[in-house]
């Protein structure tokens, strides 16, 4: 049970969260401008790092917002979270 | 002497103290300068790739030089950490197909590696508790038998007979409306087909080799083609390179420049203390999310869900395990003084269908085999042995055609996920 | 034997219990285990393999051996309980278990003769023949009846399980003389304080001491302090969140409780463990660790032996020998394993008069169900009893005293390092990223007795010297794995069982680990260790599972008019979290007679359904219709206040994610509907969409699933039945896919022109406190109530999808004849790009089509569509399946191989109860194909 620090309310439990995938992963502007590979690799290719990762965490039974975080996947602490337009822990 | 594995060994060397025992597979300390196919990962699908590699494809393989490299110690990832549960039932043809092929040589598994594997085909159960439950439950049960895999429907007061634990009463919070059963389904003994694998691998000349980490892959400037990899105890020269990582497997592709459309989560099980036989059978619920069986110590097996987030750590919530236990007691009342002894984690690798990936890849001469999610060990075999001939012959086996790389560009997805809600 | 006097039992409360049928008595204090030995009952049950005798060999958690079973009623019935930490209870019943016909003469001792059959991993190499299923049919019984200990629960446990919560600045786990002191100085220094201990009483092995636990009274002043007693901890997770068993066994019926403690800070105090120690015959009841014997004397006034032999490789031995001899036991003999033991322990031996004997050990022991007596033997140079030069002495009793292993597992759990201490001969504490310190014997280890690696080295030849004597996994077992190449720590564990036990081999565990590296030829540190998993002892389901049975399992969600259907009668389906009515018996219907009833009121009058678990959703701001512009695939700018759209959302993968209405109530403002079970994930993926791509645009999201309660009023005679009630619009002038702020029976409403059925009708939204007034006036005024079954029938009849039944998550709006709602001219929507991928412009695509069976045969749900009824190839399959009563047949949607330019070709369905069914295809659009009646 990871304790999260939502930006907005705080440290929670984590059974207040909703994982929300990978950070950072901007939807294409255009589509359509996309191959098929590309659109892939948008939709469906991760970095799925063994080390300092970036994610998305929704406090879905709190504030109900999105926000960012990073966190290690081997230990699984974080090195912080951050609002969405906010720069990553150094 | 004779190696071969039988009561009679045993006896013999039971008057000797056993003190004839040679080490079940050779582990050479450090691998040989170069072979013709190197299969990363000694986990069961690996060992079961490169023994169906040197006894089916040496021939094609120039001198029919085989090793796996496995960084840790061999049935140490997932083959050793999984509920151990086999079937076929799979909805989609595809599916079902590979399924079946692992299902087939599990039935003979043991007297092929003369290892006994304790294949024990009890039946697997798999529950309903809505009306949604029950529609998916039939189109499996009528896919399944128009492809020639066993399935069918039992009434809530068979699944009571089949296995008298479960609670069909109407007093639970999601009462069983009937569940399907594949009879040829049930479990094995995990630890031993990696061990019996990678002796029968042995016996072929396959080396095994322990305790080496592959930290790069080494290419060809020009043709971009795999020409060996680095690894903890040195360079080792491939032809062909056969990933078999699971949950690493990122890590690897990446070090061939790849990124994989995987991520890598969490997912625990547990056991109870060991009691008398009290379960006949393996039992499954998606809706309620139980997933059960007692081994023949006598351990109730229980297998817990994923946790929410991707990691490493091998470690999960305990709210997993407490989410986990509630169903047990929910469905099988009469558990709820058994004791959880044991609990641990896994690291799963999911793709975006929950079906596995099997085949080649941009890069010549590297092949992959991965996905596998919470379900990986029922496909040993069947893995093992259409991977090798993917790996022999450059080209993917019939039957793992339709898992290959690629579908996710082309959108020919095998989502047995979302047709059966989880695909375990 | 009791000794008369001492102990901290109170003899004034007798306790009287039985075991395997006879009758005994103890005292308030006892736990079963000193009670058993309080009446010289020693053999407590027998090995997992082997079958052996088993008696008490430790006074505490790390109990392998003393496993019974509880009794306390019906349901409560308890295999595998330690009978060391049963606090002995007026009327406890408890038994022997693995043994037939009983304890003292068990069959399954027979597999002890065949031991040199069986060594470990003997399964893998047999059992192979004959026949291909042999394993299954005829062997794997036989081992699972031998295998299993006790037996399992047969009826529903009737106890109750609690649960709470807790926020400490520290949590100390272990109530010994470090916990003690670690809990004090927190708690004086003004921080809240968990001190947790498994044991009945605090104190550890301060309890060895007479009188009052030192500082236990400081500590209970402290009122920011809780002390815990049968508490475990048992799993530690990350960041200081630690999960404790605490065991009540209380009159109401409350057994044990879990807490969920998060803490600041936590130290551990766990101590040091006593090993045993490996030598021939050391798993014979009567062969017990050394301080366990030292406690049961000091804590329970029991003398465990009159005779006592001590083996010791480590100083504190002697204690628990002398403390058995001030009780009144004679000490036959130190057989001391070191060459050179202490002159002062062996002064102090001499003094008493006890003879030690330096660099012996035990060759083998005697005895049946207990031990009679030992064989003393000077060690050779390799540390191994010479057997030859050995000489009987007759004991009843044989301490081991095998030195201590720090108790880092919770340590371990917590992600914690251990670092090997060539000092210490342990694993100490190393880094750990937790707020955690580590105090007393389980940081620094107890002092060094006989190196581990010397005791492992002189053990390999042993005969049946347990390391895991619940497992029966001995010396040679492991020297076995070794020796057939499981060299990695992990494997050894595997192969051989050794520390899987029940006890998690926290006597043996160390010992097997030196064990193995002897077997290698290598260092301890070398081999490394298995890790430690959670739970730290074993946990009941019940306390995990708490009070979440039943409906507190998962909340039960109902509909406003829920009490009012189960008035009627109704019954019931589950449909994700609600609960639904299903159909409305009337008296001697069936539920095929009910729907048909239910439907025929729709299509012929007026059917009125409880629609409140669609999932509501309201889009509000300047930007809203941007906003489901981007979202939806349909086109929503020109869409006028008051009219309403069938909306469809894809996932970005441009499959078919949900389904609903969308209607415009104002210029900024949007009311749409998901499916039941779509609600909260709809909501989740539009926030999503709304915060983290289109965060410029100026909408708001709010769920009020909950707030609006839905009548949905059907057919012909919908108009007539609602007309009357309805103030503020003209009823008649709202047409089809509009909404209209109106007051309905007094109720302030939103009105909705919709239909799932395809006839005329209205879909009432009401504050859902309110709806069960509507309906009331709506049945009065002659609406026939339906259910979910007639909803499924009547919109099959008009080709509706539902979400879910006719998609799977593999289904694009195209596939299921959708492809009119998406806006032609947009640019881009969720899922727009996927939808031109190659494999979704495929001819063959499975498409939503209707099936008209050519009999009168219901088809089968999920039945596979073949092109002939001698064909394997499944070209789709069966989605829905009815009987209409409207058209007086049977109707089905599919999902079929390029269906839609398949009109009129029969192709079959597969049947379970025997051969294919004809179908021909048809317009998914049985009832009204031009759709007058939804104008009407």
């Amino acid at each position: 049970m990871l304790l999260i620090r939502c930006p907005w309310c705080g440290d929670r439990p984590e059974v207040e969260f909703r994982h929300a995938g990978e950070a950072h992963i901007a939807r294409p502007a255009d589509p359509a401008m996309l191959t098929d590979a590309e659109w892939a690799g948008f939709l469906y290719e991760r970095a799925n790092p063994r080390g300092d990762y970036r994610e998305r965490w929704r406090h879905i039974h709190g504030c109900g917002r999105f926000f960012n975080a990073q966190r290690h996947t081997l230990t699984d602490r974080f090195a912080g979270t951050y609002r969405p337009g906010e720069e990553p822990p150094a | 002497m004779d190696r071969r594995f039988s009561v009679f060994a045993l006896a013999r060397e039971a008057l000797r103290g056993h003190a004839g025992w040679a080490p079940q597979w050779r582990s050479p300390e450090r691998p040989q300068p170069a072979y013709d196919a190197v299969i990363l990962g000694g986990g069961g699908h690996g060992l079961a790739t490169a023994y169906y590699l040197a006894k089916e494809h040496r021939a094609s393989l120039g001198p029919g030089r085989i090793a796996v490299l496995e960084k840790g110690w061999i049935g140490g990832g997932n083959t050793g950490r999984n509920t151990t549960i086999i079937r076929s039932n799979y909805l989609f043809p595809e599916s079902a197909a590979l399924y079946d092929h692992a299902v087939k040589l599990w039935e003979g598994l043991s007297a092929e590696l003369n290892y006994n594997v304790m294949f024990s085909p009890r039946g697997v159960l798999m529950l309903a508790h809505s009306h949604h439950d029950v529609q998916s439950g039939m189109r499996h049960v009528h896919a399944n038998r128009l492809a020639g895999v066993d399935n069918e429907w039992l009434t809530p007061a068979q699944c009571k007979a089949f296995c008298p634990p479960l609670d069909t009463s109407p007093a639970i919070r999601y009462p069983v409306l009937g569940g399907a059963l594949q009879r040829r389904g049930g479990v094995a003994r995990h630890d031993a087909v990696a061990w019996g694998y990678a002796r029968a691998a042995s016996a072929l000349g396959v080396d095994v080799i322990e305790n080496c980490e592959v930290i790069g892959i080494t290419r060809d400037p020009a043709s971009g083609a795999v020409t060996g990899v680095e690894t903890s105890k040195g360079a080792v020269r491939c032809g062909r390179l056969g990933v078999v990582a699971a949950g690493s497997t990122s890590l690897v592709m990446a070090m061939a420049g790849l990124r994989m459309p995987l991520e890598s989560f969490p997912l625990q099980a547990l056991v109870s203390e060991p009691v008398k036989p009290v379960f006949p059978c393996v039992v499954m619920s998606n809706t309620v999310h139980a997933y059960i069986s007692q081994s023949d110590k006598g351990e109730l097996v229980i297998g817990a869900g994923t946790d929410q987030y991707p990691s490493y750590s091998q470690a999960g919530g305990v709210q997993i395990l407490i989410h986990t236990l509630e169903a047990i007691c929910e469905m099988f009342p009469i558990f709820r003084r058994m004791r959880m002894l044991r609990s641990w984690g896994g690291i799963v690798d999911v793709t975006p269908d929950r079906s596995p990936i099997i085949g080649l890849t941009p890069v010549p001469g590297l092949f992959v085999n991965c996905g596998w999610g919470t379900g990986g060990f029922k496909a040993t075999p069947g893995s093992g042995h259409v991977f090798a001939a993917t790996i022999a012959r450059g080209e993917p086996h019939p039957i793992a055609v339709p898992f290959s790389l690629d579908r996710f560009a082309t959108g020919r997805l095998i989502d047995e996920a979302a047709a059966a809600a989880v695909a375990h | 034997m009791r000794l008369a006097t001492g102990g901290r039992i109170d003899r004034s409360r007798p306790l009287r219990f039985s075991f395997d049928g006879r009758a005994y008595t103890g005292f308030a204090g006892d736990t079963l285990a000193s009670a058993l030995l309080a009446n010289g009952v020693q053999l407590i049950g027998r090995s997992f393999k082997y079958h052996r005798p088993r008696g008490i060999l430790s006074a505490g958690a790390e109990e392998p051996n003393a496993l019974v079973e509880l009794d306390r009623g019906p349901g409560r019935r308890e295999p595998n309980t330690r009978a060391t930490m049963v606090p002995l209870t007026e009327g406890l019943v408890a038994r022997s278990q693995n043994r037939w016909p009983s304890l003292g003469f068990d069959l399954g001792a027979l597999a002890g003769l065949g031991a040199p059959l069986l060594p470990a991993g003997f399964y893998y190499k047999t059992f192979l023949g004959p026949g291909r299923d042999a394993w299954y049919r005829r062997w794997e019984p036989l081992i699972r009846r031998m295998a299993g200990l006790g037996r399992a629960p047969e009826a529903p446990d009737p106890d109750r399980y609690g649960n709470r919560h807790a926020h400490c600045e520290t949590l100390v786990i272990g109530a010994g003389r470090a916990g003690i002191a670690a809990a004090l100085a927190a708690a004086e220094a003004g921080d809240r304080v968990i001190l947790c201990d498994e044991q009945a009483e605090p104190g550890g092995r301060l309890l060895l001491l007479p009188g009052p636990v030192p500082g236990l009274e400081a500590l209970r002043a402290q009122p920011r302090l809780r002390i815990l007693t049968r508490t475990t901890a048992f799993h530690y997770g990350l960041q200081n969140y630690v999960s404790l068993a605490e065991v009540l066994d209380r009159p109401d019926g409350l057994r044990e409780r879990l807490w969920r403690v998060r803490a600041r800070r936590v130290v551990l105090a766990t101590g040091a463990l006593e090993r045993l120690l490996p030598f021939s015959g050391n798993d014979r009841p009567g062969v017990m660790l050394a301080d366990a014997a030292r406690a049961y004397v000091a804590r329970w006034a029991v003398l465990p032996g009159r005779r006592a032999v001590l083996l010791a490789a480590h100083d504190s031995g002697y204690d628990a020998a002398f403390a058995l001899q001030d009780a009144g036991a004679g000490v036959v003999a130190i057989l001391d394993l070191r060459a050179a033991p202490p002159a002062a322990l062996r002064e102090a031996a001499a003094a008493r008069g006890i003879a030690v004997r330096p660099a012996h050990g035990i060759a083998a022991t005697r005895g049946g169900a207990r031990v009679t007596g030992v064989l003393a033997a000077p060690l050779r140079p390799d540390g191994s009893p010479d057997a030859a030069r050995a000489e009987a002495l007759a004991c009843d009793l044989v301490l081991m005293a095998g030195g201590w292993t720090p108790n880092l597992a919770l340590f371990s759990q917590a992600r914690g390092r251990l670092r090997w201490d060539a000092a210490a001969d342990a694993f100490l504490p190393g880094e750990t990223a937790e707020a955690l310190e580590c105090a007393g014997a389980c940081a620094t280890g107890r002092g060094p007795g006989l190196p581990l690696a010397a005791i492992a080295a002189g053990s390999l030849g042993a005969r049946k010297a347990f390391v895991d004597p619940q497992n029966d996994v001995t010396t040679r077992d492991i020297a076995l794995a070794v020796r057939e190449g499981f060299r990695s720590i992990e494997h050894v564990k595997r192969y051989t069982t050794t520390g899987m036990a029940t006890d998690q081999g926290k006597i043996g565990g160390m010992l097997g680990l030196a064990i193995t590296a002897a077997a290698r030829g290598q260092a301890i540190p070398e081999v490394g260790f298995t890790t430690f998993r959670p739970p730290y002892t074993p946990v009941s389901f019940g306390t995990l599972a708490g009070r979440h049975r039943a409906a507190l399992f998962d909340p039960v969600r109902t509909a406003p008019t829920h009490a009012w259907a189960e008035a009627q009668g109704a019954v019931f389906e589950p449909v994700g979290q609600w609960q639904r009515a299903r159909y409305f018996p009337r008296a001697g219907e069936d539920m095929a007679a009910a729907v048909a009833r239910e439907c025929l009121a729709v299509r012929n009058a007026a059917g009125l359904l409880d629609a409140s678990t669609l999932g509501k959703v309201e889009v509000v701001g300047p930007d809203a219709a941007e906003f489901l512009e981007r979202c939806y695939v349909n086109a929503f700018h020109g869409m006028r206040p008051g009219r309403c759209r069938y909306g469809l959302l894809l996932r970005e993968d441009g499959f078919l994610y949900d389904d609903g209405v969308i209607a415009r109530l104002a210029e900024d403002r949007f009311h749409l509907t998901t499916t039941t079970g779509g609600a909260a994930r709809v909501l989740h993926l539009l926030e999503d969409y709304l915060q983290t791509e289109f965060p410029e645009l100026r909408v708001w999201l709010t769920s009020n699933t909950e707030h609006w309660g839905v009548a949905a009023l059907q057919g012909p005679a919908a108009r007539a039945m609602l007309a009357p009630l309805v103030r503020g619009i003209d009823l008649a002038a709202l047409p089809h896919m509009a909404v209209a702020e109106a007051e309905v029976a007094g109720i302030p409403a939103w009105l909705f022109r919709v239909s799932f059925t395809g006839e005329a009708g209205y879909e009432v939204n009401v504050p859902a406190d309110r709806l069960a007034a509507l309906w009331e006036r709506l049945i009065a005024a002659g609406a026939t109530p339906y259910g979910t079954e007639a909803m499924h029938v009547l919109r099959a009849e008009k080709g509706f999808i539902i979400i879910g039944q006719e998609t799977d998550g593999t289904v694009t709006p195209e596939d299921a004849g959708l492809g009119w709602a998406i806006g032609k001219a947009k640019r881009d929507f969720i899922g727009k790009r996927s939808l031109a991928r190659p494999e979704m412009l495929r001819p063959d695509r499975r498409q939503v089509v209707g099936l008209a069976p050519r009999d009168a045969r219901v088809p089968e749900e999920g039945a596979q569509l073949l092109a002939g009824a001698d064909r394997r190839e499944a070209q789709g399959h069966v989605t829905s399946a009815y009987h209409s009563a409207a058209l007086g047949r049977p109707i089905a949607l599919g999902l079929l191989s390029a269906g839609r330019a398949r009109l009129g070709e029969t192709v079959f369905a597969t049947r379970l109860d025997g051969v294919p069914q004809p179908l021909e295809v048809v317009s998914p659009v049985f009832w009204d194909p031009e759709g007058k009646r939804l104008h009407g």
